[in-house]
């Protein structure tokens, strides 16, 4: 590999310094799973890399008041292990558990997954559904944004120069509250999603949708919520009319390319089989909740 | 370009070595430390032949800067047996002849003893979704899986391994 210098800041504060005032690219350093991948292949060629882990709070999962906080640089391992995280967040742990191999889930983290900006990374639209915003540390100080606001196309965000993910916050589910995240992959492991849709639902007491929010990957250049596939679950309980529409609706939303994974209308298919599939488990958990 | 002063724990013991920004911990094993046990395959976390335990969690050497195991515990293959007794998981893979060229076997023994140190019972299923990450071109994986079933069962002192 190319040379490059490497520094690991012990603060947020020495962060951003390193990353603002880099005479050439700087790149952040969470997990590197997809980092060294890039650096390997020559796809990137910075000057310097700021590993983040150093720093306090940025690996490690805390609550805090009516939110869960998960530290950016979190390996899925820990993330998946957590009993709270389990029992919160179903969908966001089934999107990050999709995350390459076991010794990829050692390392890799959901900012790192997020950042990457890739259309098909799992552990985006569970973490969208779940409405969870991303702290982001700068030169400018501290701002929190919806997670959707990042990613901006393949291979691009919003995060300016300086900026970093320190950490994600979740609201914690109200009562009958949860999700689920399902990929579609030719295969069953190790592979990247042709289609995934995580669906989030909130129900009354009689199993009615109160509130829904459903969003694709892989179908569009960045992960789509679809307003139209939430209010076709809201004000229903889910029988065979509600899933009909949703099925539509999460179709219509779709924008993808054809490639080797899969064509333009095989992916429009798969994303209302899973919009339905994961929408039935959704509405299974949130019951139980 | 200086290099960085790394201090971690390897094998059970306390090593340093100076590696560069870029070196990636497979780099500074094989080549600075001279622990060619771990294997280089694909070079992009899709082989697993590379594979070794950081602080407890099994994680692709190659996609792991050296720099990065700075006050880490860290074990590779050549940390697996105890002295001249083999890990059952090693004894395991001989007696189910679990590898033909052997050059994905260091990664396959580092990922199953990561596996059963956490779940000791595993499944045939949990064993092969634990083992994804891991290719092998030779075995067709059926032997592997045999090899690391039967290593939870001694570890859990159901069964022996055969005399040597």
């Amino acid at each position: 590999m190319p040379r490059v210098s490497y520094t690991a800041p012990a603060t947020v504060d020495d962060a951003v310094k390193a990353l603002a005032g880099a005479a050439g690219l700087a790149k952040v350093l969470s997990g590197g799973t997809d980092l060294l991948v890039q650096l390997k292949s020559g796809r990137t060629r910075p000057d310097l890399i700021v590993d983040t882990k150093r720093i306090p709070g940025l690996i490690g999962i805390r609550e805090e008041g009516d939110a869960f906080v998960i530290g950016a640089a979190t390996p899925g391992v820990a993330i998946c292990e957590d009993k709270r995280l389990q029992q919160a967040y179903p969908g966001i742990l089934e999107g990050v558990d999709l995350i390459g191999s076991m010794q990829i889930q050692g390392r890799c983290s959901i900012a790192g997954n997020l950042c990457n900006a890739s259309p098909a990374a799992d552990s985006v639209p569970p973490v969208i559904a779940a409405r969870a915003t991303a702290v982001i540390a700068g030169p400018n100080g501290k701002r929190e944004v919806p997670v959707e606001k990042i990613v901006v196309g393949p291979g691009r965000t919003s995060l300016e120069k300086g900026e970093f993910v320190v950490e994600f916050r979740i609201p914690k589910p109200k009562r009958h509250q949860s999700g689920a995240y399902l990929r579609f992959i030719p295969r069953t492991e190790m592979d990247i999603a042709v289609v995934g849709c995580a669906v989030d639902v909130t129900l009354d007491d009689n199993g009615v949708c109160r509130d829904a929010r459903v969003v694709l990957g892989a179908v569009a250049p960045t992960q789509l919520i679809v307003n139209e596939a939430a209010q076709a679950l809201i004000g229903h309980k889910l029988d065979d009319e509600t899933l009909k529409r949703l099925d539509t609706a999460a179709q219509s939303a779709c924008k993808p390319i054809t490639d080797k994974r899969g064509t333009i209308e095989y992916r429009i298919k798969v994303a209302g089989v899973l919009a339905r599939r994961a929408a039935a488990i959704a509405f299974e958990r949130a019951a139980r909740a | 370009m200086s290099k960085h002063h790394v201090t971690t724990v390897i094998n059970g013991e306390p090593v340093e070595y100076l590696c560069e920004g870029q070196q990636t911990m497979l780099d500074v094993l094989r080549d600075e430390l001279n622990l060619t046990g771990t294997k280089e395959g694909c070079g992009s976390g899709d082989c697993g032949a590379c594979s070794i335990i950081v602080n407890g969690k099994l994680v692709c050497s190659c996609l792991m800067l050296g720099v990065e195991a700075e006050g880490c515990t860290v074990t590779s293959i050549e940390g697996i047996a105890d002295g001249d007794s083999l890990h059952p998981v090693q004894q395991k893979f001989l007696e189910h002849a679990a590898l033909q060229c052997g050059f994905c076997t260091p990664g396959f023994i580092v990922a199953a003893k990561a596996l059963l140190d956490e779940n000791p019972n595993p499944t045939e299923e949990e064993a092969r979704y634990w083992l994804a990450g891991n290719l092998c071109r030779c075995t067709g994986y059926d032997k592997i899986i045999r090899a690391v079933l039967d290593a939870g069962a001694v570890l859990r002192g159901e069964a022996q391994a055969a005399a040597e």
